[in-house]
């Protein structure tokens, strides 16, 4: 059950990723070009999802869009994951002061609002990938160290981790044998759950102009063109690039809810039933 | 030669305590059992001989070298001489590994080779057993896995902690046994912690209750 959902919000996946990649590669046009006969056009056979208020095709757009989208996506979840995992493991392992010291912190981090604080970030760094991807990491690995912390704390009560003790294990080769794997699955949950919100905020950094510049295509700037073009009928710059950011949001949703179930060893009581 | 605990008072976090003043002592080539209800401390006094809790009070030896830490902070030259097996062997065997890591990690850590195969085969594992994970087996083979991780280890104490409390009258009987040989073959002391009576009574040189462990105050 679970491997055929995978299999299905893979599929779906895959699908957009390819479109993604080849679209703008075929399609052999400059998706920045602008040509003002061709503006405002609703979808045809020869403008397949239309064009926007500069005469550019959305079926090529949208294509990078979505590539510019989900590469700031894979790096903000992944990066996010990666801090949070790191922070959370040292807060649970070591225990005590360092604990209170690393979770208080995380907490500060937390209480401030992330868009605000991901603008300070953007704002220092202006139109650039690599602030805005910082600006979405840096903001949202407080939930993945709290979950691994917690994690951690239980595990490293655990039976097996005083046999390894006893076997002779130092802190460092009990946290890489037995505790960072063993948040493997909640890492993997972090990331997927990441993925979506992490395109959301790039669009939300885009559409208030915080982003990438204009005429640089991406799920966010294609939503922040949609809104003057849609005053004046254009329907299609809307429905597109929404429609593409709430597949891909529920197809990797779908794809990490399986994807636990297919790597999280089961349980005894569950084998049973 | 021996693992002895002396006057220890052992307890946990802002509690009074569960031990006090208990001492112990299993000479290397014997096999101690030790009895009590539960609730008593058996345990606690079990992890305090493995160095893996501190005592409040009192001070654990092995081989006549009295420890300064526990867990992490153990001797160098203490650590790995004694091995323990738990009541739980889901709970004290790491769920992602196979039986095969399980089994070599003692050996793994301290950059020995290893003869998995050999050993598992000396506790009754067929060899097709060790690919496989903690869920995929019987509790029963779990706990055969765990003493191959225990003598993988080349202790010179073994503490087994009801070890045998979930398994049928069979399993029973061949671990025990196989920990009686071990503690002749190779002269390791081991401490039996359990409530069957019978069983205690059969394989132990020596019974002893917690109870009768308690040094009574002198002077008082």
């Amino acid at each position: 059950m679970a491997r055929r959902r995978l299999l299905v919000a893979g599929s779906v996946l895959a699908v957009v990723v390819l479109y993604a990649v080849l679209v703008p590669w075929l399609a052999g046009v400059d998706d920045r070009v602008t040509d003002f006969s061709q503006a405002r056009l609703a979808p045809s056979g020869e403008h397949l999802f239309g064009t926007d208020s500069a005469g550019r095709d959305l079926f090529v757009r949208i294509a990078s869009g979505i590539r510019t989208s989900l590469l700031v996506a894979l790096l903000c979840a992944l990066l996010a994951t990666v801090i949070g995992v790191v922070v959370g493991t040292a807060a649970g392992f070591w225990g005590g002061w360092p604990d209170r010291v690393i979770m208080r912190s995380t907490d500060a981090v937390n209480a401030l609002p992330h868009l605000l604080l991901g603008i300070v970030i953007v704002a220092m760094f202006r139109g650039s990938l690599v602030a805005i991807v910082l600006s979405i990491a840096l903001t949202h690995w407080t939930q993945v160290a709290r979950i691994v912390r917690s994690e951690i704390l239980s595990l490293r009560q655990r039976p097996f981790v005083d046999a390894a003790v006893l076997a002779g294990a130092s802190r460092r080769q009990v946290a890489v044998r037995h505790l960072v794997p063993a948040t493997a699955p909640q890492a993997l949950i972090a990331v997927v759950l990441l993925l979506p919100h992490a395109v959301w905020h790039e669009s939300t950094l885009s559409f208030l102009g915080f982003g990438l510049p204009p005429h640089e295509p991406s799920l966010g700037t294609l939503l922040e063109e949609a809104r003057s073009s849609l005053l004046l009928g254009g329907w299609w710059t809307l429905v597109f690039p929404a429609a593409v950011l709430v597949v891909v949001t529920l197809a990797v949703a779908f794809a990490g809810q399986a994807l636990r179930k297919v790597i999280t060893p089961p349980q005894p009581s569950e084998l049973r039933l | 030669m021996s693992l002895a605990a002396h006057g220890v008072v052992a307890g946990y976090r802002r509690r009074p305590p569960v031990l006090t003043d208990v001492s112990i002592s299993v000479p290397a080539g014997t096999i101690v059992g030790l009895s009590g209800p539960s609730g008593t401390g058996k345990t606690t006094l079990a992890r305090v001989l493995a160095l893996l809790d501190a005592p409040r009070a009192g001070s654990v030896s092995v081989d006549d070298q009295v420890a300064t830490g526990t867990r992490f902070a153990v001797q160098r030259e203490l650590r790995g001489s004694v091995a323990m097996l738990f009541q739980s062997p889901r709970a004290s065997t790491d769920p992602r590994l196979s039986l095969r890591s399980i089994i070599a990690q003692p050996a793994e850590v301290a950059r020995r080779p290893v003869d998995v195969e050999g050993v598992a085969a000396r506790v009754g594992l067929t060899p097709d057993l060790l690919t496989r994970r903690p869920y995929q087996v019987s509790d029963g083979q779990l706990q055969r896995a765990c003493l191959a991780r225990a003598l993988a280890q080349g202790p010179r104490y073994l503490i087994c902690d009801e070890a045998t409390a979930m398994l049928d009258a069979a399993t029973t009987a061949t671990l025990v046994r196989l920990v009686e040989a071990e503690a002749a073959a190779q002269d390791v002391g081991v401490l039996l912690i359990s409530h069957d009576e019978e069983l205690l009574a059969a394989c132990c040189s020596q019974v002893s209750a917690l109870a009768d462990l308690r040094r009574e105050p002198a002077g008082h």
